[in-house]
């Protein structure tokens, strides 16, 4: 827990539930008639509301971006690298925006909602979300929020993705869209991971066809494997190594199946920390919303054609040694807005620490976003001139 | 901030409104000097971290790449109206390749680069026997980036086998001045870089 709040934090943030009760269509066909989505925001939107940023979360990811609920949060938001005053999403000069996912299980309606009129959790009823429905229930909040346009949006990993289909589907709501370690659709082997992950969620015996929560229990062996299986994909080889090498918890091998060594002892303490606070049937919906994400299907499989709908201009960066979300796929991207003739730069961030480098304060990767973020503050400040 | 006289010469050289690619575009200079008096668009390609930046604080589109990797993958055919290299194609580890990439996305291309004939480095190598220090040339041989040195008849010559014609030449001397009556009369001696307009033949 926080002693003190270091200066550079947004502090203690409280956040606020939005219902909403135009039914939403999804892409699946199926309705939500009405939903909450819980949001925290950072900042001070500015006179002419020209100072607005969405923040768009990954797979375990939530509104809670930045800042601490309260001094006894053991941590800050998962984006306490980036957001606050004098960051590079500066707090000083931007109004930042965060909204928990629709299907999400920590304030916005999920699968461990309440059906309502009803006593029943959603549970393995709740309607597959896409990467689009997410976009169209955070445009609806921007709406609510009385956010005529994001001066950009933001998101690492499958927030990335958010940031894309934004720029697609709503180019005239945003300036700027900050695409990092993200991809323009998931490859085999991702969708494979994620696979095996959905798979040792099924197989536990306490999953009951994801009615856990109303049997009373939770697939917790299914969720840590889940998890532990992400996390490698996560990190690097390097930074594995660098972490744990063959160091043992004991100091000697036990000549048994139980931890022996240190990165056993990691993945097992990560496993079962994330089975307290997330949602395997929550898990599930993520994953899926990562494999089903391809924009280019609306326009013929054709990625440079949905992008020629954007007006955004684009920030791309990626991390080396990534390989859950390769700097490959960030490349392919950026030259698929190339060739749409949109304004974009690309930034590959030489960093060992895998995918989870988005989310740690490289100082390359500060300087890059800063000096793309001070860009996009100096545009706000013309236009208020104006 | 008055621009180097080599960018100042391409700035002469190149229509405005034009899309333009900037190989090794450093810290944007030229791309901002062309975009804020030409109004130009298009995309800087750079390596160094550091320049990066400062292209993104200029609000120049930059690309992270490494030139040594080819532009094909990147850049389309015909998609720009000039690609513009200034001093980096002796430091390219394939400057054939790159040409022929280079006029594949572009018909028009800018090259500038160091002349390897110019009198001081010929008196550097002839007289003193070294490799040639100088101000256009500053590394020693062993941590220069410059693997890829030529003269303008190298240059040249490369063209006519790669079926590349010149369209103009300019030479200047080592504070990038216009040209003096030696280097009109003898600019592979007294031209210190070279500036080419090409095009395929």
């Amino acid at each position: 827990m926080p002693e003190t709040i270091a200066e550079d934090s947004v502090g203690i943030v409280t956040p606020d539930v939005h219902h909403f009760d135009e039914p939403l269509l999804l892409d699946c066909g199926k309705t939500l008639n009405e939903y909450d989505l819980i949001v925290e925001t950072y900042g001070t939107l500015n006179a002419d509301k020209s100072n607005a940023i969405l923040i768009c979360h990954a797979l375990s990811g939530d509104h809670h971006a930045a800042g601490y609920h309260s001094m006894d949060d053991k941590k800050p938001g998962w984006w306490e690298s980036a957001i606050g005053p004098g960051k590079p999403i500066d707090t000083n000069k931007f109004f930042v925006v965060s909204s928990n996912n629709l299907g999400g299980c920590k304030g916005s309606t999920g699968p461990t909602s309440k059906i309502p009129g009803t006593d029943d959790f959603y549970g393995p009823d709740f309607p597959i979300v896409t990467v689009k429905d997410w976009v169209r229930s955070q445009q609806r909040l921007m709406t609510r929020l009385g956010i005529p346009k994001w001066s950009s949006v933001i998101g690492g990993s499958l927030g990335g993705m958010q940031v894309l289909q934004w720029s697609i589907d709503f180019p005239e709501l945003l300036d700027h869209a900050i695409v990092i370690a993200a991809a323009a659709k998931l490859t085999a082997q991702n969708i494979a991971f994620n696979e095996v992950a959905r798979q040792a969620i099924m197989s536990d015996p306490e999953f009951h066809e994801g009615h856990y929560l109303a049997n009373n229990t939770k697939p917790k062996g299914g969720v840590m494997l889940a998890r532990m299986l992400g996390h490698i994909t996560y990190l690097s080889d390097d930074s594995m190594r660098e972490k744990f090498g063959r160091e043992l918890r004991e100091g000697k091998l036990n000549f048994g199946f139980d931890v022996d060594f240190q990165v056993e002892s990691y993945l097992r303490y990560q496993g079962k920390s994330f089975v307290d606070r997330f949602d395997a049937n929550t898990y599930l919906l993520m994953t899926k919303a990562l494999d089903y994400f391809d924009p280019a299907n609306d326009f013929d499989e054709d990625l440079v054609k949905a992008l020629k709908q954007a007006s955004a201009k684009f920030l791309v960066i990626s991390f080396t040694s990534d390989w859950r979300f390769a700097p490959e796929r960030s490349r392919e991207l950026s030259q698929a807005l190339v060739a749409a003739n949109k304004d974009v730069s690309y930034v590959e961030i030489t960093a060992h620490q895998g995918h989870d480098a988005f989310l740690i304060p490289i100082p390359e990767y500060m300087a890059a976003f800063s000096a793309y973020m001070n860009r996009v503050a100096s545009g706000i400040s013309g236009r208020k001139s104006s | 901030m008055s621009l180097r006289a080599d960018l100042a010469l391409i700035s002469e050289w190149i229509k405005p409104e034009s899309r333009i690619l900037d190989l090794g575009c450093g810290d944007g200079t030229l791309l901002k000097h062309l975009r804020d008096n030409k109004n130009v668009s298009g995309y800087g390609i750079e390596i160094e971290q550091a320049d990066i930046v400062k292209c993104i604080d200029s609000d120049i589109n930059v690309i992270h790449s490494d030139l040594d990797e080819g532009i094909n993958d990147f850049f389309d055919a015909d998609s720009f109206d000039y690609v513009v290299m200034t001093q980096a194609l002796q430091a390219i580890r394939h400057p054939e390749q790159l040409l022929d990439e280079v006029l594949r996305v572009s018909s028009d291309a800018i090259i500038t680069f160091p002349n390897m004939g110019y009198w001081t480095n010929r008196f550097q190598i002839a007289i003193g026997g070294h490799m040639p220090v100088t101000k256009s040339l500053p590394n020693y041989w062993y941590n220069t980036p410059n693997i890829h040195l030529c003269t303008l008849h190298d240059f040249e010559d490369l063209c006519d086998e790669l079926g590349i014609r010149i369209i103009k030449r300019r030479v200047v001397d080592s504070l990038h001045k216009h040209g003096s009556w030696l280097t009109r009369l003898f600019p592979n001696l007294f031209g210190e870089i070279a500036i080419y307009h090409i095009t395929k033949k």
